[in-house]
């Protein structure tokens, strides 16, 4: 099992004829992903790639003709968040984007619209998600994947990559991993992650990777210390980074104590967390809390 | 985006929230004739001369002065401008200052901090203001927590008047007609200019009671600078640091630090986790480099010659996850770039991800001088090794 994304989820890629969306689009549908058709405004009536999917100006045509529970966004970062609006006005229950660079007043909007909506925003900036030999959506390398029983969840896209691997290479696998998304305004936190993972049978344990700024993983921590009873290794990247420059992601900048790596490292720990002291004692922390 | 207080102001005027006015001077045969337009059209005999730089503290380091006199300002104005300023913001090296702005002055009653940011955890913006304005806001915040009051404003949920409204009772401005006028035309500024921080402190009540932005610090979301031509235009290249001026020419994101294990890493988090591991085993990381998610011969050749320009360098550690990029076309990527630089510093490469033991063949069987590594932890005891 898994949590959000399986292979029968039906996906529509909006900006599919961009040289991303068509790009990772290929790449989903190698890995299994079914992609039931694309939205670019002005392309309608066109199909792409050897499955020939069809192309519609529109979601609210695109569902004219087909049920759609998600959508993979690959477009432009000024014009993602009306892509966004788009996606949760036609109420599509799982919306998914990687665009990188989205003004912040527009994710405002974004996010008020999302908190009146019943459909689940994950990243911007992000590299999606993926359910092991199952589907993905997003831009994760599906061949480092296998299944087993860890969730993934992560502020950053490489460091994703890496947890899954050490998680495959230690012989635990994983269920779904999800990279939450760099920005300091994203769709789904930590905690929303966490509560999927703590209904889904198959995850026995979660590895959540923080970063710099902000204080999710902080109100993270208190929550999984009263509601989350799985096993956690969690790893916190920038303990060596200048407060007030943004690290790479707009999202990673230490503006106030409570958002330094040091400050949250010592309250996950405080809250019975166990915690990586390098990136590379992901796999070995996890497989000492679950045994082989 | 950072900008200068004189720009921050004069974007606030936009909005019609009243200013301390003034001119700028960048050329010091301009000074003597800018202290008599300030004081003619301003009616102020005393002025201020005010350095501008890209960072707090600008009082304390000596960049901020009040001058009684014509005399007076014309040597502060000739002291300052063209300074190396050093405050608590700019690190021991300083700034050069480049432009001076030389102001009125106000007769003060009353000074308080002002501020408007975005509240993550909210996911509200939020006022900030206090009645100890004119210091550093740290300061107040670690001694008297108390005297700072904060008010959110969120579409249906926490409406502006009700903020503004508790903005002024805080301050003790409601015998003031145009207190609300000037904080919403503040909030406004803020929404309309894409701001990431809006600051103002102090925010002074003058003995003829106006309410009057003294000073004024603006970042603006650089993501947004497409839809905001003019504050665009605002970029001072000279505040920021030339290395990092120039990775970000080659699309590259690096930031300059203190030691001298180089580091070029794919990812914004993965670059953060290498430098840590590179402190972990008592070495100093030089810089963050995130050569972004697709790395390629160019983006590796930048990025080589972008941590080769810093001198303290004296190994790399190259740590990339190959996910959609292959590391076989990383490795020879890596080959070609060492080769065509004729680098003389040691190179540790650590490739995971599709073809990885591919490239590490690669690399061992390459002719050139580079250490190859399995895990990220052998990688940065290596390249720690090379510098102990």
């Amino acid at each position: 099992m898994s949590i959000l994304l399986n292979k029968e989820t039906k996906i529509l890629v909006q900006g599919i004829t961009g040289s991303e969306g068509l790009f990772h689009s290929i790449q989903m549908l190698d890995y299994g992903s079914n992609i039931i058709c694309g939205v670019t405004p002005g392309k309608g009536g066109e199909t792409v790639t050897d499955n020939n999917i069809p192309v519609f100006n529109s979601i609210a045509e695109a569902r004219e003709k087909f049920e759609i529970d998600a959508s993979a966004i690959f477009v432009p970062p000024r014009f993602a968040a009306n892509a966004i609006l788009e996606a949760i006005e036609e109420k599509i229950k799982l919306i998914v984007c990687i665009s990188e660079g989205i003004p912040i007043s527009d994710m405002k909007k974004v996010k008020n619209a999302l908190d009146k909506s019943d459909s689940i925003l994950i990243g911007p900036n992000c590299p999606g998600l993926i359910t092991a030999e199952e589907s993905k959506i997003g831009i994760t390398p599906g061949f480092i994947c296998k299944k087993g029983s860890i969730g993934i969840l992560s502020r950053s896209g490489t460091l994703t990559y890496e947890a899954i691997d050490q998680i495959v290479n230690v012989g635990l696998g994983m269920t779904t991993a999800i990279g939450i998304g760099g920005d300091p305004i994203i769709g789904s936190s930590m905690i929303d992650i966490l509560k999927h993972f703590a209904q889904d049978e198959n995850t026995k344990g979660v590895v959540m990777i923080g970063e710099i700024g902000g204080n999710m993983e902080n109100e993270a921590a208190r929550w999984i210390k009263e509601n989350f009873d799985k096993p956690v290794v969690s790893f916190i990247a920038g303990q060596t980074a200048p407060k007030g420059k943004r690290m790479g992601h707009a999202g990673a900048i230490i503006s106030e104590g409570s958002e330094t790596a040091e400050a949250k490292i010592e309250i996950l720990k405080e809250c019975g967390i166990s915690v990586a002291k390098t990136v590379s004692e992901i796999g070995e922390t996890m497989i000492k809390l679950v045994g082989e | 985006m950072k900008i200068h207080e004189f720009q921050a102001k004069e974007i606030l005027a936009n909005y019609n929230v009243p200013i301390q006015r003034g001119y700028i001077v960048s050329d010091a045969n301009h000074i003597e004739h800018t202290i008599s337009k300030v004081q003619s059209d301003f009616d102020s005999d005393a002025v201020v001369v005010k350095a501008q730089i890209h960072a707090g503290g600008r009082g304390k380091g000596g960049g901020v002065k009040f001058c009684s006199t014509s005399e007076k300002a014309s040597e502060a104005a000739n002291e300052i401008l063209g300074m190396n300023l050093v405050t608590h913001q700019t690190g021991a090296k300083g700034k050069l200052v480049n432009q001076i702005l030389i102001t009125e002055a106000l007769d003060i009653k009353k000074e308080f901090y002002f501020a408007l940011m975005y509240d993550r955890a909210k996911n509200a913006d939020v006022f900030i203001v206090s009645t100890e304005g004119g210091v550093d806001i740290e300061e107040v915040a670690e001694k008297s927590p108390e005297k700072i009051i904060k008010a959110w404003v969120k579409e249906d949920t926490y409406p502006l008047a009700d903020a503004i409204n508790s903005v002024i009772n805080t301050l003790d401005l409601s015998s003031y007609d145009d207190a609300f006028e000037i904080f919403s035309n503040i909030y406004e500024c803020y929404s309309k200019s894409d701001c990431n921080l809006l600051e103002i402190n102090p925010l002074v009540l003058t003995e003829d009671n106006k309410i009057i932005a003294l000073d004024a610090k603006v970042d603006i979301d650089s993501n947004a600078l497409f839809r905001q031509e003019i504050i665009a235009s605002y970029h001072d290249k000279s505040e920021e640091d030339p290395l990092e001026l120039k990775a970000s020419e080659y699309g590259l994101n690096y930031i300059k630090l203190d030691g001298n294990v180089g580091c070029m890493v794919n990812g914004a988090g993965l670059a953060m986790a290498t430098m840590d591991i590179v402190k972990h085993h008592g070495g100093e990381p030089a810089n963050f480099l995130d050569v972004g998610g697709a790395a390629n011969v160019d983006t590796i050749k930048n990025g080589f010659k972008i941590i080769l320009s810093d001198p303290n360098v004296k190994s790399i550690l190259i740590n990339i996850f190959g996910g959609i990029v292959r590391c076989d076309r990383v490795a020879n990527g890596v080959i070609q770039a060492v080769k065509e630089l004729n680098l003389n510093v040691g190179v540790v490469v650590r490739l995971q991800g599709t073809n990885a033991k591919l490239a590490k063949e690669i690399l061992d069987k390459s002719d050139i001088d580079l250490v190859s590594a399995e895990t990220i932890d052998d990688a940065a005891k290596k390249a720690v090794g090379m510098v102990l």
